[in-house]
């Protein structure tokens, strides 16, 4: 657990059940000439004091030149005798998501540097994300080559079942964590052989919220709605829908028995999602699934 | 819940800020939060007393300034603010892909002594 802030990230995140925390990913260093440190190995920033001189005033917002990593965990009184003592404003304006989004724009270049299409795919718990790219990879087979990093909150169910279909498959469980963040995944893929694939799909954790926000790194989100879920769905989670470069209508297979409307639900989606790219699939039966294996080979290419 | 992350950034955020300031307490914090950020205000706050306790922000207020969203029309050449977050122009209809303002999830300033 951090002894800063106490946070207990991310203890309980692991990959392929080796708990996440005791290494650090192989993205962390070097660091890109400009990029801010990561100050230690455990996903978040722990501030820390210094006891040489300062020659510059504190009373204004200034480049820390001091962002080097400290190996010692003593504290140090800070020098510095001007503390203020009344309550005054600190402007910061800082974007929380800030770290996250540099994290995943490292993903991105490394993953462009092996060469790599990269595919988030994102849905509500069942609406078959693991079928879909179960089907994608096999149908696939070698002329596309395609490997997954799983995450759920536990169990390593998915990348064992998707191992025994010959795909490689690493798992993250995230423990009480309701997303993937870019840090995780920067840490999972250091685990599959990058440079055997030309497709890293990241099967996000179940959820059509939370993982909206944070970037991974990928060059499209793929957003699954399956026919059972109610045709509204897209304007239920408008955040999530408006993210996606691609949305999948899947188990369409069984539409009619449900009594799904078809044209309302294309209809939401497109006023949710404007810009994505929509495919009507069974990932069951690989209905409506060779129109998607054309815009990834298109993509890929 | 992923409003117990982010609040616990901007608590790390706001005591790297408060510490590098030269101070020992964090009174209040401002946030901005965008009515497509996807994060709660509510919920931000009520994970805000769960994190910032055992650290220099404990006890503090946080302020959160809700921005509403505001899209670009190129239709109707005009700015407007949708009825909900689906972002459908009021003139003509049209589902707007230029979000302006709403996505802001930010630490705005600090009170600190």
């Amino acid at each position: 657990m951090c002894k800063d802030c106490g946070c207990g990230l991310p203890g309980d995140v692991a990959i392929d059940g080796v708990r996440v925390g005791g290494e650090t990913s192989r993205l962390a260093e070097p660091r890109a000439p400009g990029a801010s440190a990561r100050p230690d190995d455990h996903g978040h920033v722990h501030p820390h004091t210094h006891d040489h001189e300062h020659t510059h005033d504190h009373g204004h917002e200034h480049e820390h030149p001091h962002d080097h990593e400290h190996p010692h965990d003593h504290e140090h009184d800070h020098p510095h005798a001007h503390v203020h003592e009344s309550p005054h404003t600190l402007s910061v304006e800082q974007r929380i998501l800030d770290k996250n989004d540099r994290l995943a724009e490292r993903n991105r270049g490394y993953f462009h540097a092996k060469g790599l299409y990269v595919l988030n795919v994102l849905a509500s718990p069942g609406a078959g994300k693991t079928a879909f790219i179960e089907r994608t990879a096999a149908d696939l087979g070698q002329r596309v080559r395609l490997g997954v990093i799983v995450g759920d909150l536990a169990t390593e169910n998915d990348a064992v079942r998707l191992r025994g279909r010959g795909i490689p498959a690493i798992q993250i469980t995230t423990g009480s964590v309701c997303h993937l963040d870019a840090e995780m995944v920067s840490r999972a893929m250091e685990r599959l052989d990058l440079n055997a694939l030309q497709v890293l799909v990241i099967e996000n954790v179940g959820n059509l919220v939370c993982p909206a926000v944070y970037d991974l790194g990928e060059n499209a989100r793929v957003v699954l709605l399956s026919v059972t879920e109610g045709e509204d769905k897209p304007l239920k989670y408008p955040v999530m829908f408006r993210s996606a470069q691609v949305v999948v209508i899947n188990k369409m297979d069984i539409a009619g028995a449900v009594g799904f409307d078809r044209e309302t639900a294309l209809r939401n989606v497109r006023r949710a999602a404007p810009e994505a790219t929509i495919f009507e699939v069974s990932a069951k039966t690989g209905h409506g699934m060779d129109a998607w294996y054309r815009y990834l080979d298109e993509a890929v290419r | 819940m992923h409003e117990l992350s982010l609040m616990q950034d901007t608590v790390i955020i706001a005591t790297k800020q408060a510490r590098e300031a030269g101070a020992h307490h964090i009174h209040r914090i401002m946030m901005r939060v965008g009515a497509l950020s996807g994060a709660v205000p509510e919920t931000l706050e009520f994970a805000f007393d769960i994190v910032a306790k055992g650290t220099m922000a404990e006890g503090a207020t946080l302020e959160i300034e809700r921005v509403p969203v505001r899209c670009y029309c190129p239709a109707c050449a005009q700015e407007f603010e949708p009825t909900d977050l689906v972002c459908e122009c009021t003139g003509c209809g049209r589902p707007s892909v230029d979000i302006q303002r709403g996505r802001e999830l930010h630490l705005t300033s600090l009170e600190v002594s």
